[in-house]
């Protein structure tokens, strides 16, 4: 049986994780290299890697750091943050990403998922969308959540899974940061009827969220956070072993 | 030395570090006396059948692998690599493998209930249907990380692996010193990494 993923996203800047506390048993907490080590032997089941840099400078720390988590952990990396063109693909995979993820990069032009899905396939394209409550149903947003592109996220999901999409990221915009638990209604209204994988985002608080998401909707396979476990709040290990224990296949380690 | 097979199909660079980590000699190498010279050959792959045969044929490097594996010498096809060992693959078409392993390659949407997603993406457990060497230091039941839309669909007598999704698939195959896994090793965590120590350090001749 395919078990749920547990995903930690890792926000680094100029080569550095954004946030963090302290971990018993880690050293430096802003090394990606250690978080990523740290997460992995808990039992993540991928890591995404969210490049928030701007500068050219901070690119290439980014991409040197990316080489070095490639190079000493051996489970799924995501990366994601900047990714406009093909030679952005280009630059991440040639450093050990396995997946890439475009957000505002598909939305000033949709053809970017086909064309990279037609070169290095479907699997290793990720959709990820900034969803929030609008006009009656819910929009896109781009540029981090700053502008409101007023595409229908629905369509704009079935778009991206025509054009070649592998799997789809939906971060719900009015429960990130909440930590109230995922925005189940706004899964369900707009990834019910995917036939390809869909990870759920923002608003994870507790333990008992990632239960309630798995239990209350089959068709999603995986639940991405990154503030609880970086400050500590809900361990990796402990979660895979609560979803274990209410059913819910996970990967223990 | 392992010679990973680079026909220019993929991303090595993991399968290229999950050696570098366990302390063994791989160089990544489209050169035919690189290849030659091999103990062992790893054939990767991701993508479309049909692109990755028709490398294998222009390159000419698909005849010399066959070659090197029927002359004896330990071959691991992994993912698509692995479907690239068999007879036949009906993925958007009809198109030959190696034919080092009997057997077909099929959408698993024939076989698998309705509902559950295509690619299977994610961990899945093993269970072992027949003794393989590369599996000598695992355990029934431990996870490794799949991404495949197509399965091997070969005489029970040649599957040392199945998984559970929806209907038992082919998650490794063996025949002699042919080795295949579905799944990604080198993206499998220490399981993943203990089935490649064992490829290379172990006894996997026929």
């Amino acid at each position: 049986m395919i078990t749920k993923r547990v995903i930690p996203c890792l926000d680094v800047r100029d080569g550095r994780v954004v946030k963090g506390k302290r971990f018993q048993g880690l050293k430096d907490v802003a090394s990606p290299v250690e978080l990523g080590r740290f997460y992995s032997d808990a039992g993540a089941d991928e890591l995404v890697f969210y490049d928030i840099t701007a500068s050219a400078e901070g690119r290439r720390l980014f991409t040197d750091v990316l080489r070095e988590v490639a190079g000493s952990i051996f489970i799924p990396l995501t990366v994601g943050g900047g990714i406009n063109t093909l030679e952005d693909f280009d630059r991440v995979l040639k450093c050990g990403a396995d997946k890439v993820s475009v957000n505002s990069g598909a939305i000033r032009d949709p053809s970017l998922i086909a064309a990279a899905a037609k070169r290095y396939g479907s699997q290793c394209v990720v959709l990820s969308a900034d969803v929030k409550r609008a006009g009656g149903g819910y929009h896109v947003f781009a540029k981090g959540g700053r502008e409101d592109t007023g595409l229908d996220a629905v369509e704009w999901i079935r778009r991206g899974e025509e054009s070649g999409a592998g799997e789809i990221v939906l971060n719900s915009m009015d429960t990130d940061g909440v930590r109230q638990g995922f925005d189940l209604e706004m899964l369900e209204d707009v990834c019910s009827s995917l036939s390809i994988p869909v990870i759920a985002s923002g608003g994870a608080g507790a333990v008992g969220d990632f239960i309630t998401l798995f239990q209350s909707l089959p068709f999603v396979d995986a639940g991405l956070a990154a503030s609880i476990f970086h400050y500590g709040e809900v361990s990796i290990a402990e979660l895979k072993r609560a979803l274990a224990a209410e059913g819910i296949p996970a990967r223990e380690v | 030395m392992i010679a990973i097979v680079d026909y220019g199909v993929g991303n090595l660079f993991s399968l290229r570090s999950s050696f570098a980590a366990l302390g063994v000699e791989a160089a990544v190498t489209g050169d035919p006396a690189a290849i030659r010279a091999a103990e062992k050959i790893v054939l990767p792959g991701v993508g479309a059948f049909r692109d990755a045969a028709a490398k294998l044929r222009e390159t000419g490097l698909g005849e010399l692998v066959a070659g090197q594996a029927r002359a004896g010498k330990p071959l691991l096809g992994i993912c698509l690599g692995m479907q690239l060992l068999l007879e036949k693959s009906y993925e958007f078409g009809e198109w030959d493998g190696l034919g080092l392993v009997p057997g077909a390659v099929r959408p698993i949407r024939d076989v698998i209930p309705a509902g559950l997603k295509v690619p299977q993406m994610g961990w899945n457990a093993l269970r072992f249907t027949n003794p393989s060497p590369i599996f000598r230091d695992s355990r029934p039941g431990e996870y490794v990380y799949f991404v495949h839309s197509y399965y091997c669909d070969a005489p029970a007598e040649y599957v040392s692996a199945v998984t559970e999704y929806g209907a038992p698939l082919t998650a490794a195959v063996r025949r002699g010193n042919v080795y295949g896994c579905q799944f990604h090793p080198e993206k499998s965590g220490p399981v993943g990494l203990r089935i490649l120590r064992a490829f290379s350090e172990g006894e996997v001749g026929a």
